[in-house]
Parts: C-alpha cells; sequence; structure tokens
C-alpha cells in the first residue's frame, strides 16, 4: 500500500502546490475522468519564446490525480513546451509501459514518486489525467482531455 | 423476527458462492459491490455450463432433439420469472438484455409514438441514469419534457411535490422501487396509487428490489416493472421487463429481425404475439437459463428470509459505519435496503476503495451512475458498501477495520 501512497504523493495530495486560477494564462484545458468524476481545469502561461513561465490547476479529484497535477505543475514551470511535450510522452510511458527501470529525466525525478501506480491498473488514468490536460492546453485543443 | 435457523443457513448461502472463496491481496475476499453486480451461486455457473456442453442450440426454430431441449430450457425461465414476480402471464414477461435495455423499450416502443409536445414525464432526483437518460431521449424526439421531483439530505423523495408534479399533461412516472446510490427504499405504492387513480402509466425501476425483496407486480398494481439478472445471481446481459399485457399489447414492437415476425413479405410483415413481438433475434438463451436457476436458488431460500436477514445486517453495517470517526453517512432514509453510501474524512472514494481493495474488501466507489444524487449533496462521489444473502456481520467488521486503516494511511 505504502508503495502507491508514499509520503510526496500523501503531501502533495494534501498540500497541492499551485491550485487555483491563473488569470494570465495563455493556454487552458479540461481534464476529464469520466469513470471516477474527477476533474481539473489547468492553466499554463507561455511567454513569447516558447517557455512555461508559470502553470495551476483547479478542480477536484483523488490523491493520486492531485499529486500528479501539484507535481506537474512544479515540473513543466520553466520548460519549453516541447520539452514538455516530451515529459507527457515520458510520464505516459512510465506510468503504462513500466520504463522505470531506464532513468528519469531530471525535470520529472519527483515523479518517480508514481511509480506505484502501475502496478494498479484501475488508477492509472488518475495519474495520467493531468498531463492528458496538458497535452489538450498546449495544443489548443477546445474539447476536454479524457482519460479514455 | 428472523428465525434462528435461517440465521444458522445464512453461513450456507456464503459456500454457494465459490467466486467468494478466494483471497485478494493475501486476505479473505470480502464482497460488498453486490448492488453493482451480485456473485453467482454454483448452482447458476453449473445450469449454465451444463446447457453449453449439451443442450445448446437455438431456440424457437428447429425440430430436432438439441432445439427443443433448449426452448424448454429457456421458456421454462420465463415462467419461473413470471411466478417469482406473480405476473398474471408468462406473456408479460418480456426479456431484454439488463433493466437499461427494458426502460428503453418503453421510453421508445409505449411513449415514443404518443407523446405530444408540452407532455411531462415525471421521475424522481434519485434515479439512476438508467431511469433517466431514456426519458431526456425521448423527450428530444417528441418535444414532451421531464419534470424530476425533489429529494431532502436523508436521500427521501419528497413525495408531496412528486405527486404535486403528477398531473393531467403527465405521460408516464418513472420511479425506482430502491434507490442504486442510497438504497431509499421509495415509496412506489403511494405513488402508483395516485397515478393509477389519474390513469397515468408508471414503470419501476426494480434492479436493486428485486434481489433483496419480495416482488408482486400485481400487488403493487404498476403498469411496467424493468430488472436485471446479474444482480439477482443470474449471469449479465440479461433482464426483464414486465409489462401489462393490455399495454404491451397496444405497443410496436421496437426492434426488427427474426422471432418476432409472424409473417414477412414484401409487401406487408405481420408481429408474433406477445411477448415474442418485443424479442427481435436470438436471445441471450444461455443467460436466461442461467437466470432461471438464479430464480430456483432465491425460491428455494424464499425471499421473506432473504430480506429478514439483510435487514438485519444492513442495520449492523449503518450502526458500526456510524461509529467510525471522520465518516459522513450520505443516504439516511427511515426506509433502506442493501446499501450505505459514505464519505470518510476528506479522503477521495477512489483513494478509500484502493485501500479497502489492498485489504481485501471490494466495494464500489464514485457516482454510481447517479450523478444528479451527487450533485444535490455537492459531492463528486462516494464509497458505496451493498450487501447481498451471503454477507454478514464478520463482513462489516472487516469493512470498518479496513477503513480505520484508510485512516491511518492518510492521518
Amino acid at each position: 500500500m505504502q508503495d502507491l501512497y508514499r509520503e510526496l504523493i500523501l503531501d502533495h495530495s494534501r498540500k497541492p502546490r499551485h491550485f487555483g486560477c491563473l488569470e494570465d494564462a495563455t493556454h487552458t484545458a479540461d481534464g476529464i475522468n469520466a469513470l471516477c468524476g474527477d476533474r481539473l481545469t489547468l492553466y499554463v502561461q507561455v511567454d513569447d519564446h516558447g517557455l512555461i513561465r508559470r502553470s495551476s490547476f483547479d478542480g477536484s479529484g483523488c490523491a493520486i490525480s492531485v499529486a500528479s497535477a501539484s507535481l506537474m505543475t512544479a515540473a513543466i514551470t520553466g520548460l519549453h513546451v516541447t520539452r514538455a511535450a516530451s515529459c507527457i510522452d515520458e510520464i505516459a510511458a512510465r506510468l503504462t509501459e513500466g520504463a522505470a527501470s531506464t532513468g528519469v529525466s531530471p525535470e520529472l525525478e519527483k515523479l518517480v514518486a508514481l511509480d506505484g501506480v502501475r502496478r494498479y491498473p484501475g488508477r492509472v488514468k488518475c495519474a495520467t489525467l493531468a498531463w492528458r490536460t496538458l497535452q489538450a492546453a498546449l495544443n489548443n485543443a477546445g474539447t476536454p482531455a479524457t482519460t479514455e | 423476527m428472523i428465525a434462528r435457523a435461517e440465521m444458522v443457513n445464512a453461513h450456507h448461502w456464503r459456500a454457494d458462492f465459490p467466486a467468494l472463496d478466494q483471497s485478494v491481496h493475501g486476505n479473505p475476499l470480502i464482497y460488498l459491490d453486490s448492488a453493482a453486480s451480485a456473485q453467482q451461486p454454483a448452482s447458476v455457473i453449473d445450469t449454465v455450463a451444463r446447457y453449453q456442453r449439451e443442450d445448446h442450440s437455438n431456440v424457437h426454430r428447429g425440430v430436432h432433439t438439441l432445439s427443443h431441449r433448449a426452448t424448454e430450457a429457456y421458456e421454462g425461465a420465463r415462467d419461473k420469472i413470471a411466478g417469482f414476480i406473480n405476473a398474471n402471464s408468462r406473456t408479460e414477461i418480456v426479456l431484454t438484455s439488463g433493466t437499461t435495455e427494458s426502460i428503453n423499450l418503453v421510453a421508445q416502443s409505449f411513449c415514443r409514438p404518443r407523446l405530444q409536445p408540452g407532455d411531462t414525464i415525471v421521475i424522481s432526483h434519485l434515479e439512476h441514469h438508467a431511469n433517466i437518460v431514456p426519458w431526456q431521449l425521448v423527450c428530444e424526439q417528441t418535444g414532451a419534457e421531464l419534470a424530476v421531483a425533489p429529494i431532502d439530505e436523508r436521500g427521501e423523495i419528497d413525495v408531496e411535490a412528486m405527486l404535486a408534479l403528477i398531473d393531467d399533461k403527465t405521460f408516464l412516472v418513472g420511479i425506482s422501487h430502491v434507490a442504486n446510490a442510497l438504497g431509499t427504499i421509495c415509496p412506489v405504492e403511494r405513488i402508483i396509487e395516485h397515478a393509477r387513480a389519474r390513469e397515468i402509466p408508471v414503470l419501476v425501476d426494480g434492479a436493486q428490489a428485486v434481489p433483496h425483496m419480495q416482488v408482486d407486480v400485481q400487488a403493487l398494481d404498476c403498469d411496467f416493472y424493468a430488472f436485471s439478472g446479474h444482480k439477482m445471481f443470474g449471469p449479465t446481459g440479461t433482464g426483464v421487463l414486465w409489462g401489462r399485457e393490455d399495454l404491451l399489447d397496444t405497443m410496436p414492437p421496437w426492434q426488427g429481425g427474426g422471432d418476432m415476425i409472424l409473417e414477412v413479405t414484401f409487401d406487408r410483415t405481420t408481429w408474433n404475439e406477445l411477448p415474442y413481438k418485443f424479442e427481435a433475434g436470438t436471445p441471450n438463451i444461455s443467460g436466461v437459463i442461467g437466470l432461471g436457476a438464479a430464480i430456483d436458488y432465491l425460491r428455494d431460500i424464499g425471499m421473506q428470509n432473504v430480506a429478514a436477514y439483510e435487514n438485519d445486517v444492513h442495520d449492523y453495517m449503518v450502526a458500526e459505519l456510524a461509529k467510525v470517526d471522520g465518516i459522513r453517512l450520505v443516504g439516511e432514509a427511515r426506509r433502506k435496503a442493501s446499501v450505505q453510501s459514505f464519505l470518510l474524512d476528506d479522503i477521495h472514494s477512489h483513494d478509500v476503495g484502493t485501500i479497502l481493495d489492498h485489504q481485501g474488501v471490494a466495494i464500489r466507489t464514485g457516482h454510481h451512475c447517479a450523478m444528479p444524487v451527487m450533485q444535490y449533496f455537492g459531492i463528486p462521489g462516494t464509497a458505496r458498501a451493498s450487501l447481498a444473502l451471503y454477507n454478514n456481520r464478520e463482513d462489516i467488521d472487516r469493512l470498518v477495520a479496513a477503513l480505520q486503516k484508510a485512516r491511518e494511511i492518510f492521518a
């Protein structure tokens, strides 16, 4: 059980970082986990050079989805959008395909705390919701991201 | 009061269900998710397997021996269903894929051809999506309107408000017998009496009632009664629409195909008699035969005994859960069956569900296909423990202990 609810996960779920609306966001998207009813809105502020200056989220979800969103907003701040996009792929592979034996990018070091999710197939979508939403925001998809 | 003999027998009931005899994550399985889908007794599993091994063929078609056997068993199950709910006649038993299809059948075949703009279909705020969305669809198709009776903090329907909604514009009333998310036993008798006095038909969604209490459709005096096989220890993909014969007679088929016709020419096709008019295509033969075995199982025990035993475990569950620190019971109706929804501190229900699963305790988490109920309480979802005749007080003790563990992890 402790492999899923690690201290870092519990800490971020209790006290999510970057929680709230970002008034001057350049990109936003909603994310919905239809099965669970979890939903979040992600706000990203990208500057003229394509750098993510700030990001935040609000909404409601389980410990895993809130912690994942909290860790994500911390990890992507300062990254170029193309680098952020590759992080999405790396996290998705890590959570679903078990790429944990390989190394992790330095920006995503703390996200290793989510590795335990892989052993709980019903919960993988909770962890990927924020990242799918980031993908939708950066693509300016205009439609809510889902985990389906 | 429940007789001591039944209390003792309950231990035997549990042993009838092979799936319950296993460990999950190293702990004996405690299955508290029967409102989602109940486990099957060995007699159902064996009946289906024997049919598949020895008797399988298509029904109503062949002159050969296997087809005859399959037809006998399939139609025999229809007779069992008719007897189980005290239908007036076997012709009133339409076999479907489940409650959802049963309700859609009524919406599309009974309501759609007759609904006028401005007509209302009255339901309650407690309904499962299956007793909401089919009506929304037919309202959209016809210009009719959905009228929703409110509920209160206990999770009870405001009956006076519901009766007030039933007026001369009302075409049909749809109401659950037992609400799936909260376990509320709805005052269907009163609603039916009120509607009947105004000659307004009533559909009762009985999916959560039939496994737990004696249901007599003639005594209820409703017009349609829908339920599912897999919640009453039968196979998935089976269900029943019971309808009054005079109403079913007036309804057009809603799906065309084999079995539902008397004669087909390119000029004109005539419909088969009831109930086959509503059963196009090869049905779920093995599933229905399994449902027949589930009914045999329940009849042998006796629904009065099931209800008395389950009420005892239900009341124990509610009392023990109420003692857990940090718990908030959601749904505290004065008359309830089989279900208790709850929240634990501010722990999300999915986290509660995962932690319980790790201790071998299976519950349902989320919105339980009743999002309007969750919207009423202003919550995204709940954790829900639900009972069947194989549960006992020790299961509740395990549930409570597992909840204590969840509180420790999130302390």
